[in-house]
């Protein structure tokens, strides 16, 4: 299923896909019947008032959350269930609405954290630190101070993150993603609480990490112009339903994600 | 299979044989779990209440019943020296609130977890220090307890009930109820249930906290002061009464640790099933098996059901 | 001024990354590691050496295994004793069964026994959590400590149900049992000490140090960036009940020189517990300092009251004792929660920048 021209021609095969996942907690739905799919390289935003089901839609897709009813499709391999540390294996990272650092340690060892799966050294080497543990280490945190230089976030390495303020604290957490070297990056509204400059910043990294790694990503947003300006393709979930799908372009002519965000009575 | 014949079919034969022998083990399992409860009643006020896992509860059911015998040994009437500790114990719930509570206030629980422990290691020295280490003889008869048993003819023999126990069970409902009905009817219990929440919430909508928790460890002081006392009446009172506190935990595991309803049933189920344990296949394994018997029923019950009978599930966010 | 790192400049990660990467810190290890190594022992007492510093440098080894997963991994453990109680029963049995294997391997072995039983009663962390996993740690020690009494065959069937040490030698010198000197057992004690704190250290600045603290500081979040969370909090134990072995193994064979049962009860839980709470969650040199508050604080009080003057009660003092341990931990977490460890790095904070105030 190749993309079919069009002005993203660097969008490629689909990557992961929903197929009418359905998730409930006790009485409430939080998601009802939603399919969609994500390309590969593309940069994909889903969008939605309050209480929709977005975050609820990104915990399915890590694993975190079970859905009663559906399936997860991701790099063409089908289950009913992810698990999470299957999803973040498979290359799935993401970031969280509330930050979810780790605020006992500071900033470089949670991006240092990040690097986890791929550190394989022994128990016996790490009682030595010496030799292989070393030598892992030291590869690991030139990675790692890459993406430090790409977030610039230098100058607060050793700071524990619990101290530093909200807007540096996502660019830690984005860093820790990115430390997974993921093919599919969940973002769970990254520029919430930013000012205009930050939201400048953080788009700029977001674009960049599409281009210069290749990373598809998904985008929970709520900033309208953000949406616009970044996203190849946006999704609009409401109420736990999917109500549109497709270009910002065409997304935003749609009379029904209107009525959505203006709250008419339905 | 001799092995398993002893473990899986022989108590269950023995139970049959003496059905009065078992109706006897089965009332003091209850008898005693009335005790776990009323201690793990404590434990949940106060977590219900501030969130704050007491440790020290123990150590209070100690002190109360000390400081009444003390008195009382001093020459204060028996109602006198009754009121006087229930003096004592709000001194010691507004002490607790102005030097350990405030000050910790908006700390995570863990950090409130372990000032009790220092609570409890200071009321154990503090105690030892102005009552001595002997055990001392609770002044049930001077409190008007009723003594003696009544004995019972059923199951083939007889069973003997002893008063007090009655008494403790009566007693310990009408406080269950007390403490119920103040949790959900009263404003002030909604308000205890608004702090266990969240101090910052409770704070922002101008519930003192201050007067709370001093109601609260108020009340859970009540609650040891009348554990001390019926614990005390049926085997004297000492410093190793203490450590009956750390029999109340399996109850709040099994009854989890925010339900009142759960700190009764859980208790009463710990109380049975560790006499019944210990009497039937206690001589399987030798004695001394109640040391752990509870623990270990306590931890297979958590492996089903992580938040205990009654207690509320956590659902996490992310 | 003496202690900046101005001018230490680090060419490569791997010096960076170096545990002591200030030059005055590694200067600081030196001058403790000597007095420990040469100067107590040369010139230190007997007393010193026999009720100070072995039970201090056990106590503490028994405070790092703690730390490891009550601190690093946020698992809250009561059952440090029973594990303690096992690696001591362990090496124990090991070494009347095979009397001629060296004793020092007896030692480390029974640390891998207890880790074994770590594990075990590790395993129910998969699915509780915090203050019930508190709990099931408390039905390990209820249960051992059951066990070192009911069971006959741990204490070889001796009458009075306590243990006593068999003389064991090392080169020809006893290192346990009655003839041991107290230097030698120091200088035997001292090594497994430094030997294990060194490799504590090495995992906790690693990898394995960032598996345990993410897992303690939002376990969900471990989960999604692919840390088995299972595997983590269980090596957790197995590491922690190691250190706690040896360290029991060593309290029985190179302090005491045999045990009852009731050592290891749920009050020496408590006790090692709260060496880690006031030295600091979370530090390797906390578990030190801890150690050192809680161990020689009663020694303190029963030592210095008679030498000024002041006739002071045996009783009265283990009451004050009691009190004062309990207000120590109260104050403690209210004016630094994070322990003597944060007050040290405050101090140290304050040393980079005097003689300026800031």
């Amino acid at each position: 299923m190749r993309a079919t021209g069009g002005p993203e021609a660097a969008v490629g095969d689909v990557l992961l896909s929903v197929e009418n996942v359905s998730l409930s907690f006790g009485g409430v739905k939080a998601v009802s019947d939603v399919s969609f799919d994500i390309r590969k390289g593309e940069i994909r935003a889903i969008i939605g008032p309050n209480g929709a089901g977005k975050t609820s839609m990104l915990n399915v897709i890590n694993g975190f959350y079970h859905p009663q009813r559906g399936r997860i499709t991701f790099k063409g391999e089908t289950r009913a269930n992810m698990r999470p540390h299957e999803a973040a294996y498979g290359g799935i990272a993401r970031t969280f609405q509330n930050v979810a650092l780790f605020r006992g340690m500071t900033a470089l060892d949670n991006i240092m954290a990040g690097r986890t799966l791929k550190m394989h050294t022994g128990f016996f080497w790490q009682l030595l630190r010496y030799g292989p543990a070393m030598r892992e280490e030291a590869d690991h945190r030139h990675r790692v101070e890459e993406i430090i230089d790409f977030l610039k976030i230098q100058e607060i390495r050793r700071v524990p993150v619990g101290r530093l303020p909200y807007g540096l604290q996502k660019r830690v957490e984005l860093g820790r993603a990115l430390a997974m070297e993921p093919e599919l990056l969940l973002l769970d509204e990254p520029m919430a609480g930013m000012n205009l400059e930050e939201k400048e910043d953080m788009s700029r990294f977001v674009l960049d990490v599409n281009d210069h790694y290749g990373t598809t990503i998904a985008l929970i947003e709520h900033d309208m112009g953000v949406v616009m300006d970044l996203s190849d393709r946006v999704v609009v979930l409401d109420h736990g339903i999917k109500i549109a799908d497709g270009t910002p372009d065409e997304v935003k002519r749609n009379q029904a994600v209107i009525d959505a965000y203006l709250g008419v009575a339905h | 299979m001799d092995l398993l014949y002893k473990i899986f079919i022989d108590p269950f034969v023995q139970m049959g044989a003496a059905p009065d022998l078992l109706v006897q083990t089965l009332w003091e399992g209850l008898v005693a779990g009335v005790l776990y409860s009323l201690i793990a009643l404590g434990f949940v006020l106060i977590f219900k209440a501030s969130g704050v896992f007491n440790f020290a509860q123990g150590i209070m059911v100690v002190f109360a019943a000390l400081t009444l015998v003390g008195l009382h040994e001093h020459g204060v009437p028996a109602y006198l020296a009754l009121a006087l500790t229930i003096a004592v114990m709000f001194c010691l719930a507004f002490a607790v609130e102005r030097l350990i509570l405030r000050p910790l206030v908006n700390q995570p629980d863990i950090i409130l977890f372990m000032a009790t422990f220092g609570l409890t290691y200071f009321l154990i020295g503090f105690g030892q220090l102005i009552f001595g280490g002997e055990t001392k003889v609770m002044i049930a008869d001077q409190l008007l307890l009723p003594r003696g048993a009544i004995d019972v003819k059923m199951a083939g023999g007889f069973v003997s009930l002893q008063k007090i126990d009655i008494a403790a069970a009566i007693i310990a409902s009408i406080m269950v109820a007390t403490l119920a009905i103040f949790f959900q009817r009263t404003r002030i219990g909604r308000a205890l249930r608004a702090v266990a929440d969240s101090h910052r919430a409770a704070l922002s909508v101008g519930i003192s906290l201050e007067q709370i928790w001093v109601i609260v460890w108020f009340a859970a002081g009540l609650v040891a002061l009348t554990t001390g006392i019926m614990w005390g009446a049926r085997s004297d009172v000492s410093f190793a009464l203490e450590v009956i506190a750390l029999k109340a935990l399996p109850v709040l595991i099994l009854g989890g640790l925010t339900s009142i309803p759960g700190a009764i049933v859980g208790g009463l189920i710990i109380g049975v099933g560790e006499k019944l344990g210990e009497f039937y296949w206690g001589p399987l394994m030798g004695s001394g098996i109640e040391s752990w018997f509870a623990y270990v029923i306590a931890l297979i019950f958590l492996l089903f059901r992580p938040q205990g009978l009654f207690g509320e599930r956590i659902i996490e966010r992310i | 001024m003496f202690y900046r790192e101005a001018g230490q400049f680090k060419t490569n990660y791997a010096a960076d990354l170096a545990v002591f990467p200030i030059l005055q810190d590694r200067i600081g290890l030196m001058i403790i590691l000597f007095l420990a190594a040469v100067i107590i022992p040369w010139f230190g007492s007997s007393f010193l050496i026999q009720a100070v510093m072995i039970p201090f440098l056990i106590f503490s080894l028994a405070a790092i295994g703690l730390n490891l997963l009550t601190g690093y991994t946020g698992l809250l453990s009561l059952g440090t004793g029973a594990f303690m109680g096992v690696g001591a029963y362990a090496c124990y049995k090991l070494t009347t069964y095979f009397p001629d294997v060296n004793v020092l391997i007896w030692i480390v072995a029974s640390g891998f026994f207890s880790a074994a039983v770590g594990v075990l009663f590790g395993l129910p962390s998969l699915r509780i959590k915090g203050f019930y996993l508190a709990v099931a740690t408390l039905a390990a020690q209820f249960f051992l400590s059951w066990c070192f009494i009911r069971l006959p065959w741990f204490y070889n069937y001796n009458a009075s149900g306590a243990i006593e040490v068999p003389t064991r030698a090392l080169f020809g010198i006893p290192i346990t049992g009655a003839t041991a000197t107290d230097t030698t057992r120091y200088f035997v004690v001292l090594s497994f000490v430094v030997v294990m704190t060194w490799f504590a250290s090495n995992l906790v600045h690693g990898r394995i140090g960032r598996m345990w603290m993410a897992v303690r500081d939002m376990d969900l979040a471990a989960d999604l960036i692919g840390i088995r969370l299972l595997q983590t909090k269980l090596l957790a134990f197995a590491t922690s009940s190691f250190y706690c072995g040896v360290a029991g193994a060593l309290l029985v064979f190179l302090w005491y020189g045999g045990a009852e049962p009731a050592v290891f009860d749920v009050n020496l839980s408590f006790f090692i517990l709260f060496m880690v709470i006031i030295g600091g969650l979370g530090s390797l040199t906390g578990s030190f300092f801890g150690a050192a508050l809680i161990f020689i604080l009663p020694i303190a009080l029963r030592y210095f009251p008679p030498k000024l003057g002041i006739p002071v009660h045996p009783a009265t003092v283990e009451h004050i004792q009691f009190m004062v341990i309990g207000a120590l931990i109260i104050l403690f977490l209210i004016a630094e929660p994070a322990g003597l460890a944060r007050l040290w790095q405050i101090g140290k904070q304050k040393l980079r920048v005097w003689p300026f105030p800031y």
